[in-house]
């Protein structure tokens, strides 16, 4: 106060106006819409794929009400239309992405032991670029009727295939709100993923050779790359569709020489190599939690580097096996169900690794642990049906159906969704502070694991029966009813284990035990700093020698280093 | 001290002191490279699907006009925007010399070389469009050949406003001298411009005219 200089005509500044005192809405948005934070950004992401994973499972569950009796007329056909392809568009890029997302923002600049990702700004640019196609796909259906009144909400399924999406088809501007909020997206996770492989490369602390990172921080190096070179071909398609749609040209215009086929080999391009983005997060994941709650570092580290990195790039050579009912040569199928298959093979590798981590271990049997468990048991059972589907022959049997369904979720929730559980498990007391219920999570790991393969395990059968996918009701005497129905069930006894990890999440951030900053007696460097760390997140940047620096310091009398 | 002393926040945590490894130089790569080699990464994969799509349509058309009836090899174009890499070239070596008037000069001159080529490519699609009738919803000769043509014009005009931006700055002097790495990943950025036209000059002015 002393060195202000006095003036006659100083007022006093006006009290805060109501509502901008700290803690108060409107403080707490700007607080979101300013940050550039990677820790925020991080929670923002994971909190907002939350929301949209909510709306989207709402949808699923409707459609499972409409598919459990025969001749059901609980949902319009085009209602269930546009159900089936804003489900599978919202779970793919607003529910997958911006939660793995998520988990890298949050952890990669702890994990590498740096203060924040590499272009802050553009984080934040890449968030609100996601969240706003979000809201973009989901304005459709309120947007999308336009002048001609036709359709809302996107119905042409989330690979929009051609040339239902060409304007004679599909009037309106539906397929334009699902064209550009991709568009939008895809600008995102690029930005994302450029931001991750450069923080990757250029922030890592003293020490933190590449071959000492955690496999976590590994595999989202892998996922960089990969959406920076399969992202594209999708913005591409896109692109070539709103000319298609705008301009008149003829990409996709058959009766101009234009190939419909061209669109599923674009989006393939970009599709396939996207189920390995979603699903190396999963990795990643459960490679931080399998040795932590086996009391054992991981099993083979070079070889899951290697692994991640081979994944990666066969996943660029596989696309066409979605389309061996195309009528593609049998130099074609031949060479995409030989390169399918090969895939399996480094993706094996990690699961006897995992298994290789355990065994012998002393093993915790905490949620995170029993979701990775859970995850290594559905995602094989993925695999191999994924291996069935790779034999072309079988595939033109299948292609379609219901077994084709069952296969992609036990991969999707199976495997990756069961990891994001374990990670949140695993992460929250640092993100929060907090633990989160054990009790409640139980309840949730258990409801939710019965719930699911009740609901998607029949799907292998009634696939088998021949039942397609994407039909709105089928007929009473084809046998496929109890599987329909059990399907249906086991829809109720998930939701009320989604119930449970929501209630968890919110029940425990007020009311739940301290966590300290190591609960789980972990090896990584995040577990170096409070919970939740300070925005800088370290007071001194670490130093490290090992695989597990926080093991070196716990153990200085047997540090990892001199085996190294 | 035990492990969970040190586990607090706010202490630095002294890893491990193996004098060994604590005096090895840490080195790690400059982020805007890397971030511009990502970038450029990416773009490329964006460039291949539509080269794939030009070529993938090659002789597919089923009316007029084809390629070669209305192509004519852009050389004066592409003679700019190839000297133009060289020009800035000369103007890095006078920004790493900090000769400001030679790097406004060579500077200004890449700028004026590919306003031409944007100048050019303008002309020519006014030739084609009013004059031979090609648009891009004339077959799928004119769609391809407009959205690749185009989508590495829009990346001209974005690196000549990236170009155009770091001109005027350096005339008002508002760039500090530590920024020179920022003014080379532009240049960086305006090679992979200039690369991907040789590509597209091979396919669309080269093989696709001779195969129709």
């Amino acid at each position: 106060m002393s060195d202000t200089i006095i003036d006659p005509n100083f007022k006093a500044p006006p009290p805060e106006r109501v509502g901008e005192e700290a803690g108060s809405l409107t403080r707490v948005i700007q607080g979101l819409v300013f940050t550039v934070d990677h820790k925020k950004l991080g929670l923002m992401y994971i909190g907002s794929g939350l929301l949209f994973f909510v709306v989207a499972g709402i949808m699923a569950t409707l459609m499972r009400v409409q598919l459990f009796l025969p001749g059901n007329t609980f949902l319009e056909p085009d209602v269930f239309n546009r159900f089936f392809t804003m489900h599978g568009t919202a779970m793919v890029f607003l529910v997958g992405m911006p939660i793995i997302f998520g988990f890298a923002n949050f952890l990669i600049p702890l994990m590498i032991g740096a203060r924040d990702m590499a272009f802050p700004r553009l984080n934040a640019f890449g968030f609100w670029v996601f969240f706003f196609s979000g809201l973009l796909l989901f304005f459709s259906y309120l947007g999308a009727p336009g002048l001609y009144a036709a359709g809302s909400a996107p119905d042409v399924g989330w690979f929009a295939y051609s040339p239902l999406t060409a304007k004679a088809f599909s009037r309106g501007h539906s397929t334009d709100y699902w064209t550009l909020s991709l568009l939008m997206g895809g600008i995102g996770s690029i930005a994302t993923a450029i931001n991750i492989v450069v923080t990757i490369f250029c922030l890592r602390c003293k020490g933190m050779t590449l071959g000492r990172m955690p496999l976590f921080v590994w595999l989202f190096l892998v996922v960089g790359f990969l959406v920076i070179i399969a992202m594209p071909p999708l913005s591409a398609c896109q692109i070539m569709l709103l000319l298609d749609r705008y301009l008149g040209a003829k990409f996709f215009d058959t009766q101009a020489g234009g190939s419909a086929v061209l669109w599923q080999h674009f989006f393939w391009i970009f599709g396939h190599p996207e189920v390995y983005i979603l699903i190396l997060p999963g990795f990643a994941i459960a490679s931080e939690v399998i040795p932590v709650f086996s009391r054992k570092p991981i099993f083979g580290y070079p070889i899951m580097v290697a692994a991640s990195v081979m994944i990666a790039f066969i996943s660029l050579g596989v696309w066409a096996h979605h389309m061996f009912s195309v009528g593609m040569t049998s130099l074609g199928n031949t060479f995409f169900a030989i390169s399918t298959m090969i895939i399996a093979i480094p993706t094996g590798i990690k699961i006897f690794n995992w298994l290789g981590t355990m065994y012998g271990g002393k093993i915790r049997f905490d949620l995170p642990m029993l979701f990775c468990l859970g995850f290594l048991f559905q995602f094989l059972i993925a695999g191999l049906t994924g291996v069935m589907l790779s034999v072309a022959p079988f595939d033109w049997q299948l292609t379609d159906s219901y077994f084709v369904v069952a296969h992609f979720h036990y991969v999707l929730i199976g495997g990756l969704l069961y990891t994001i559980f374990a990670g949140i498990y695993y992460w929250y007391p640092k993100a929060i502070g907090k633990m989160l219920s054990p009790k409640l999570g139980h309840w949730h790991f258990w409801l939710f694991t019965v719930g699911f393969h009740m609901t998607f395990f029949p799907q292998h059968i009634s696939g088998f029966l021949g039942m397609p996918r994407r039909i709105f009701t089928y007929e009473a005497d084809r046998g496929w009813e109890i599987w329909n129905q059990i399907s249906t069930i086991g829809v109720f006894i998930q939701a009320p284990g989604i119930l449970f990890f929501v209630g968890n999440l919110i029940y425990s951030y007020f009311k739940g035990k301290k966590a300290g900053d190591d609960p789980w007696d972990a090896w990584t460097l995040e577990w170096s700093t409070t919970s939740p760390p300070p925005e800088y997140n370290f007071a001194k940047l670490p130093e490290v020698k090992s695989r597990r620096p926080l093991w070196d310091l716990k153990h200085p009398e047997d540090p990892d280093w001199k085996f190294e | 001290m035990s492990a969970e002393r040190q586990l607090h926040a706010g202490d630095p945590t002294p890893m491990i002191n193996d004098p060994s490894e604590t005096d090895v130089p840490w080195r790690l790569p400059s982020h805007r490279k890397v971030g511009m080699v990502s970038l450029i990464l990416t773009e490329s994969a964006l460039f291949t699907i539509f080269v794939v799509a030009y070529v993938f349509y090659i002789g597919k058309s089923l009316n007029p006009p084809y390629p070669a009836d209305v192509l004519e090899f852009p050389l004066f174009g592409t003679i700019a925007l190839l000297s133009s890499s060289f020009t800035i070239l000369a103007a890095e070596l006078m920004l790493k010399k900090m000769n400001r008037f030679g790097f406004l000069l060579w500077w200004g001159i890449t700028i004026l070389l590919g306003a031409y080529f944007v100048y050019f490519t303008g002309a020519e699609w006014w030739h084609l469009i009013y004059e031979k009738n090609l648009t891009i919803s004339t077959n799928v000769f004119g769609s391809t050949f407009y959205s690749l043509v185009g989508l590495h014009l829009s990346h001209v005009l974005i690196g000549l406003l990236l170009l155009s931006t770091v001109w005027i700055l350096t005339l008002l002097g508002k760039i500090p001298r530590d920024h020179t790495e920022h003014v080379e990943m532009i240049s960086w950025y305006w090679h992979f411009v200039d690369v991907i036209w040789i590509v597209v000059l091979t396919v669309v002015y080269i093989i696709s005219v001779r195969a129709t």
